[in-house]
């Protein structure tokens, strides 16, 4: 799975970093950002789906690979 | 001793006189019928808005009044959400509804920057804000926010009835803005009445309103004095030195930005820490989980933010226009009810119902587009550690009076008194 922050969309609520701070951190305006490549671990896909069913912008894309 | 001639007490008495604008009458009789003659003044309102909204959602989803020169209320989600999101036909040049609409010059930068602020001016007087602003630079405020509410509860002592509101809840904000703005902590009952003015009394007569809110106007231009003489790390120096286009602020912006940080920064905060009390002091079975699985708190936060949120904003229609079924006048005011958007059904399962543990909660309580709360990383870390202290200190309480709790008039809804028995 792939995650991506849409930054025209992104409002900077902190949702996705205050629930899935191994996948998203804020940057110095409190705007989201995807940690590392976005390649979301198995483990991870719980946290990132939550992330984006959270967020009041729908900012966050997640793409299954394969 | 620094001069900025900027704040020369001559230049900014030069400015004042009479207030361009438009004034319109003010109705105070009782309201007729939601749909057409809407007051959010109404006491009805006040106590429990949630089934007049519900009902309105069903039959008139975008209400209407004569009352403050002319109001729309959406209450469906989709048409919150929509306004929220349209800058372009929206103003956000007052967002507290009154009788007294400011001048249209007074875009894009309106009277309190920059929440009364239209794009463009609107984006770089936030981006100058928005670094003090994150959850990673509040975090410092943390540990003296968490000192503070034990100090508040450890004056409880001795004490089977405490009222939660005025007692707890809204001393927590006033400490942590008067110490990011570096006012004196002492001055928090000023900045009671300062919100109170502003936000609850408009339907005083605009004169009236206009003197009440220059004195606040007259302290904060005091603090900028005083911050001149002795700058500090605080953001009311931070703003006297802040540039935007390559020189300072403009006096107006200065004051206006501070008028919003102080006013937006308290009883937003105090009317969620208070709801949340109230909440947990009548619904035991949620009180008893929270005490039991403290680490469900911040998503019980959440929901608790969903079905009490404090906050309703105001737009302006900037043209006449015909918008989702219905005729909007130029200069009618919109009530931006985030409380409504949060309990539509077409949004939220079971969304007239507080659910604790909601793992899906996309609610707008810090609004939605480009005016997103500022402080919204401020007040949940507020209402946590709020939370959070009362929680463990103490896990037992019950509403001592439920006839005695009293809330806000006017777009900040909280509880007012509320009087808890805690032991």
């Amino acid at each position: 799975m792939n995650v991506h922050i849409d930054p025209g969309l992104c409002q900077g609520h902190g949702r996705c970093y205050g629930l899935a701070p191994a996948l998203f951190r804020e940057d110095d305006e409190g705007y989201g950002q995807v940690l590392g490549d976005g390649i979301v671990a198995p483990e991870s896909e719980r946290d990132a789906r939550l992330a984006a069913l959270n967020c009041p912008e729908h900012a966050i894309e997640l793409a299954e690979e394969g | 001793m620094a001069i900025d001639e900027r704040f020369t007490r001559g230049r900014q008495e030069a400015g004042e006189g009479e207030v361009a604008g438009t004034r319109s009458e003010i109705i105070t009789s009782p309201v007729r019928d939601w749909a057409t003659d809407f007051s959010h003044l109404e006491p009805e309102w006040s106590a429990d808005p949630y089934p007049i909204q519900d009902d309105l959602r069903q039959r008139c989803p975008i209400a209407h009044t004569e009352r403050f020169g002319g109001a729309r209320l959406p209450t469906r989600h989709e048409d919150v959400a929509a306004i929220a999101h349209d800058t372009e036909r929206f103003s956000s040049r007052s967002v507290v509804l009154s009788n007294f609409r400011p001048p249209r010059e007074l875009a894009p930068i309106g009277g309190s920057p920059p929440i009364s602020s239209d794009p463009p001016f609107h984006h770089d007087a936030r981006k100058l804000l928005l670094p003090a602003f994150t959850k990673k630079a509040l975090a410092r405020y943390e540990p003296a926010t968490r000192a503070f509410c034990h100090s508040l509860i450890d004056s409880f002592a001795g004490r089977d009835v405490v009222d939660a509101a005025q007692d707890y809840a809204q001393h927590i904000p006033m400490r942590v803005i008067a110490d990011m703005l570096g006012f004196p902590p002492q001055d928090g009952p000023r900045f009671r009445e300062f919100v109170e003015d502003l936000l609850e009394g408009i339907n005083l007569p605009p004169d009236e309103r206009v003197d009440r809110v220059s004195r606040m106007f007259d302290y904060l231009l005091e603090q900028v004095h005083d911050h001149l003489d002795e700058p500090r790390d605080d953001l009311t120096t931070y703003l006297i030195n802040a540039e935007l286009y390559g020189r300072k602020l403009d006096p107006p912006v200065v004051t206006g930005a501070m008028a919003l940080l102080l006013i937006a920064g308290i009883d937003t905060s105090w009317s969620a820490i208070g709801a949340s009390l109230w909440h947990l002091a009548k619904t035991p079975a949620d009180r008893e989980r929270l005490v039991a699985e403290p680490g469900l708190l911040p998503t019980a936060m959440e929901e608790l933010l969903r079905a009490y949120a404090p906050v309703t904003m105001a737009r302006l229609v900037k043209e006449d226009m015909h918008w989702h079924g219905v005729d909007m006048k130029a200069e009618d005011w919109i009530l931006l009810s985030f409380p409504a958007a949060n309990r539509d059904p077409l949004q939220f399962d079971r969304a007239q119902e507080v659910v604790i543990d909601r793992e899906v909660n996309r609610h707008a309580a810090f609004g939605l587009g480009i005016h997103r709360c500022l402080g919204s990383h401020l007040a949940r870390m507020e209402l946590r550690v709020a939370l959070e202290a009362w929680l463990e200190r103490i896990p037992e309480f019950t509403l001592d009076d439920p006839g005695a709790v009293t809330w806000s008039a006017g777009q900040i809804r909280g509880p007012r008194a509320l009087p808890l028995r805690i032991g």
